[in-house]
């Protein structure tokens, strides 16, 4: 039985796609769904508005080529493999670096107040990774003005009415609904396996729903919370894509946790200081004497070392964050070499940021907005002060694993309903939630781009999956929906009964504490043995909590339970792929195997979920997946697609190294390098 | 006791706007750098009251970016609206005094500091807040816009929709339907864009009247307490005088 017509399903219900998540992924799929004539349902822990996007600072990366230092897609494309120490399949990147300049005339065109030149034209800074001005940028709150820019468009949409076929319209019918202050907690998945739907959570009533979908897309973000304090917002604990792993889901390249080296450490959030600090001219340095007790701002530029800038002179305090980051925590870990503060006697965790060269105005026009976030949580003046900063957990190059298919060039087939795609069929994911983009390390201000192309690429290819499915999930039986529902209430239910001895909140500081320490810069077999083995402990003692709240209304404590059980389920993925991986790659650092190993480890790291002993999770690591889309078997293997830029040694020591191949390309043929 | 250095909170508690509110006094460990959101994590550690000595149910509370960028955490603490999260402990309390912390008054209260503020994201939908756009399909570069241009916009849009200067507005209140400062503010915005310019009369129509601009009262509080420094009086001024002028001889040009 297939569905009556392309908006309403047999039963004469409007088919709708749900969208799980309101960030930059989440609503650029929405838009492109409803400019293809797809009705769409939105959830969001939060007022989409205040999605964790709104924190990005820097900018977002295209290769406009506006200060005709002759940079192209081509370059783009080749300086993030090579950034990603080439782990990404390249033909996604290629599909989102040809697409980057379009995306940001787009969000100028929507209005995103991006700095502009004396001629009117777009203003762009230089980032990490590249040595060109590739970075569009609106002051330093570029995440905030681009996420209201989708925001505002989606909000238009809430207004427009759903037409039918003759274009009627139909009444109380909107593009856009959206459900905030919802918890998504599981999907819904048909006897095929097929996913039909969502079970989500009103945050306010706690009532539990059985959402239809014709197909979901998770853009629900990241999972720095799994490490206690990081730049990132206290919401993105990655609770929706652990339920959709234990749901089948293929989760990749786990292990690959990006940790930035620039951040103000405190007692509740790790706040970033933007690498457009460094891209504007920021130095970053440690003085010469580690027992150098006068202020950062009253030492002689003789005594500074500026150690990034002498170990890379290539792109020097741009080099890209694994390597900066690694290079901080070697000079205050293991040099002892950090800030000094003769009132306890100790070489802080801590390293300066130094700004105080450029002029203040300068500063204001481009760097306002970060510098205001120091002053408020320093107490310190950044235009005279050279600020302290030291790393902190910052992104996730893992995520859900999802497929493309290759174009004829080398890029993506527009529309393909493989694109996006994860290997559970009607499920689609985009953003930093998907895997895809950055390999083991990704470049600044290539996320922001990454979140909206992903969004670019489902929208369309969503479209085309609903187009050739069968029936419709509005067509299933209600039994599917109703056992869906009940499975949650139950489990919901159980929550609210846990009178155990430990309190949620200390658990997930132990588990931080464990993935801070031991999953970060640094890996160590024997580390994460032990990291593991606290994992399956901590697993247990999850089921002993006490749930502290029983109320029947707005109850975050109850919530925050299942967060913490999926958060630990994810954090097993994450320090089970390190431990597994014996070799170094980007953000994956073992010193007992420094080299990069392309012959044993060119490959994603694909996880299942498994049942392990006492109850707990386990990890089955597999080398292909499967699944079958509309009656299409794709099997992709975890062979990394390198055919556009073939991998090489990153030597960032040598200025242009990261774009050598593309710029021999350009000498051979001038007329195609450029777009 | 122990002489080590405590944070005292008072919090409203209150489960749902039909039920009674009351007070309880927590006290947590003091840490460096330590903001209300931090301490409201401390107290969720151990949700024992300093008066009952009895575990009660963790406090809830709104946040999410911790650095004053999403707006979520806006309460009352000692009797003025703010930021939680921007909220140090050492400039609010510096010789650790009691803090007390009390949900927003102008909106519908969900729990303990929650509030709904949906109405505001209704608002941005009544004054039209969006560039309408062709689609988002590859049209070239948008319109050039000057360095002024950006440096006038950019200030407006950064509005975090935190309610604070509902808040403070004493126009606002159960028995009007002023539309308030924030939505106003935004209708410059948009009127401001070369594109966005193409549907300023609709915009103007929005706000127009005694629930619009004519509405405020000119208390000019809610310059004070917005965070991000937008020049809210300014705007409405702006905008009064748009649409006036629109009243006036709009239908000359229309
Ligand atoms: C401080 C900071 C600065 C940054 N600066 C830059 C920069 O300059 N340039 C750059 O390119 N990148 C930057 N990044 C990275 C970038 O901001 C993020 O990767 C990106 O914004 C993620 O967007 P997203 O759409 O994937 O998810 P998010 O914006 O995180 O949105 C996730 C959405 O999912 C929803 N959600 C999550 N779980 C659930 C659930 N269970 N149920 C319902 N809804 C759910 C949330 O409510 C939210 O709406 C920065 C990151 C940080 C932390
Ligand atoms: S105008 Fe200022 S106070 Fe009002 S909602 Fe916006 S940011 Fe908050
Ligand atoms: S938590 Fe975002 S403004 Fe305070």
């Amino acid at each position: 039985m297939a569905a009556k017509t392309a908006i309403r399903s047999e039963s004469g219900k409007v088919r709708r796609v749900i969208v799980v998540g309101g960030g930059l992924g989440g609503l650029m799929t929405a838009i492109k769904l409803c400019e293809a004539g797809v009705p769409v349902d939105i959830f969001s822990l939060v007022p989409v508005k205040r999605s964790h996007s709104v924190c990005a600072q820097g900018g977002i990366n295209a290769s406009v080529n506006t200060k005709g230092e002759g940079d192209s897609p081509r370059i783009h494309l080749e300086e993030t493999s090579y950034g990603g120490d080439f782990l990404a399949n390249q033909p996604p990147i290629k599909g989102m670096t040809d697409a980057a300049p379009g995306i940001v005339y787009m969000l100028d065109r929507m209005g995103v107040p991006f700095n502009r030149t004396p001629e009117g034209l777009l203003d762009f800074r230089r980032f990490g990774g590249t040595l060109f001005h590739r970075t569009a940028f609106a002051g330093a709150t570029t995440g905030q003005q681009l996420l209201y820019a989708l925001d505002e468009q989606v909000r238009r949409y809430e207004t427009v009415d759903v037409e039918d076929e003759n274009g009627m319209a139909i009444p109380g019918e909107k593009m856009v609904r959206k459900f905030e202050f919802w918890d998504m907690l599981s999907l819904i998945t048909d006897g095929q396996g097929v996913c039909r739907g969502i079970v989500a959570q009103d945050l306010k009533s706690m009532q539990i729903e059985a959402f239809p979908g014709d197909a979901v897309c998770l853009a629900t973000g990241g999972p720095g919370i799994i490490f206690g304090k990081s730049t990132n917002s206290v919401i993105n604990t990655g609770t929706a894509a652990s339920a959709a792993y234990q749901q089948g889901a293929c989760y990749a390249n786990g292990e690959f946790i990006q940790v930035h080296p620039t951040a103000i450490p405190a007692a509740d959030k790790l706040r970033l200081i933007s690498e457009s600090a460094r891209g504007e001219g920021g130095r970053v340095w440690v003085p010469k004497n580690p027992k150098e007790a006068r202020r950062g701002r009253d030492v002689p530029e003789s005594e500074r070392d500026y150690f990034l800038e002498r170990r890379y002179p290539g792109y020097g305090t741009l080099v890209p964050r694994d390597i900066a980051s690694r290079e901080l925590f070697l000079a205050c870990f293991h040099e002892g070499r950090g800030v000094f503060t003769s009132r306890t006697g100790k070489n802080e965790n801590e390293v300066y940021l130094d700004l105080t060269h450029i002029p203040k105005p300068t500063l204001k026009r481009k760097l306002a907005g970060i510098l205001e976030i120091y002053e408020k949580f320093v107490g310190e003046d950044p235009y005279e002060n050279p600020m302290r900063v030291f790393p902190a957990v910052h992104y996730s190059m893992g995520g859900l694993w999802v497929d493309f298919e290759r174009s004829a060039d080398g890029g993506l087939v527009h529309g393909s309903p493989r694109n996006q795609a994860t290997n559970i069929p009607g499920l689609y994911a985009a953003g930093e939630v998907d895997y895809q983009y950055h390999g083991a390390n990704r470049l600044g201000a290539n996320s922001l781009l990454s979140c909206i192309w992903g969004g670019m690429a489902a929208g369309p290819a969503i479209a085309s999956y609903r187009k050739g499915m069968g029936k419709s999930a509005y067509d299933c039986s209600s039994s599917l929906f109703d056992g869906a529902k009940k499975r949650e209430q139950d489990k919901y239910d159980a929550i609210l009964k846990m009178d155990g001895a430990e309190n949620p909140f200390e658990l997930h500081g132990e588990l931080a504490q464990h993935m801070l320490i031991d999953v970060t810069i640094e890996r160590h077999n024997d580390r994460l043995d032990k990291v593991l083995a606290a994992i399956d402990t901590l697993e247990e003692r999850s089921r002993k909590v006490n749930v502290l709240d029983t109320s029947s209304r707005m109850n975050q404590s109850a919530q925050f339970v299942r967060h913490l059980q999926n958060m630990i389920v994810l954090a097993r993925v994450i320090a089970q792929g390190a431990r597994n991986r014996d070799e170094s790659r980007g953000a994956h650092f073992k010193p007992a195997f420094k080299e990069r190993d392309d012959a044993n480890w060119l490959r994603t790291t694909m996880a299942m979920h498994a049942d392990g002993a006492n109850g707990n999770s386990a990890v089955n690591y597999v080398r292909e997946v499967s699944y079958n889309l509309n009656g299409q078997q794709v099997n992709v293997s975890d062979a990394v697609d390198v055919s556009l830029v073939k991998p090489r040694p990153r030597k960032y020591e040598t200025a242009g190294a990261a774009s050598a191949t593309a710029a021999d390309d350009k000498k051979a043929a001038p007329a195609t390098a450029s777009t | 006791m122990s002489q080590a250095k405590t944070v005292k909170l008072k919090i409203k508690r209150q489960e749902s706007a039909n039920t009674e509110a009351r007070y309880d006094r927590f006290e947590v460990p003091w840490l460096p750098q330590m903001n209300i959101i931090s301490a409201l994590m401390e107290v969720r550690k151990n949700p024992v009251t300093c008066d009952s000595k009895q575990k009660v149910a963790p406090v809830n509370w709104e946040s999410n970016c911790l650095e004053e960028v999403c707006g979520a955490c806006t309460m009352i603490i000692n009797g003025r609206v703010r930021q939680a999260c921007t909220a140090l402990i050492d400039q609010v309390a510096p010789s650790g005094e009691e803090i007390t912390l009390e949900p927003m008054t102008k909106f519908p209260l969900v729990r303990d500091l929650v509030v709904d503020r949906s109405r505001m994201f209704n608002d941005l939908k009544t004054v039209k807040a969006w560039v309408q756009l062709d689609g988002t399909h590859e049209l070239g570069a948008g319109p050039r816009q000057s360095p002024e241009n950006q440096e006038e916009a950019y200030p407006l849009s950064r509005c975090m929709t935190c309610g604070s200067c509902l808040e403070a507005c004493p126009q606002v209140n159960d028995s009007s339907n002023f539309i308030g400062p924030s939505a106003i503010s935004q209708v410059r915005l948009f009127n401001l864009h070369p594109s966005g310019k193409m549907h300023a009369k609709e915009r103007l129509e929005a706000v127009m009247g005694e629930d619009g601009v004519a509405g405020c009262g000119k208390a000019q509080n809610c310059v004070e307490v917005c965070p991000k420094e937008i020049p809210l009086v300014d705007s409405i001024t702006q905008v009064s005088r748009e649409a006036t002028k629109h009243l006036l001889f709009g239908w000359l040009f229309s």
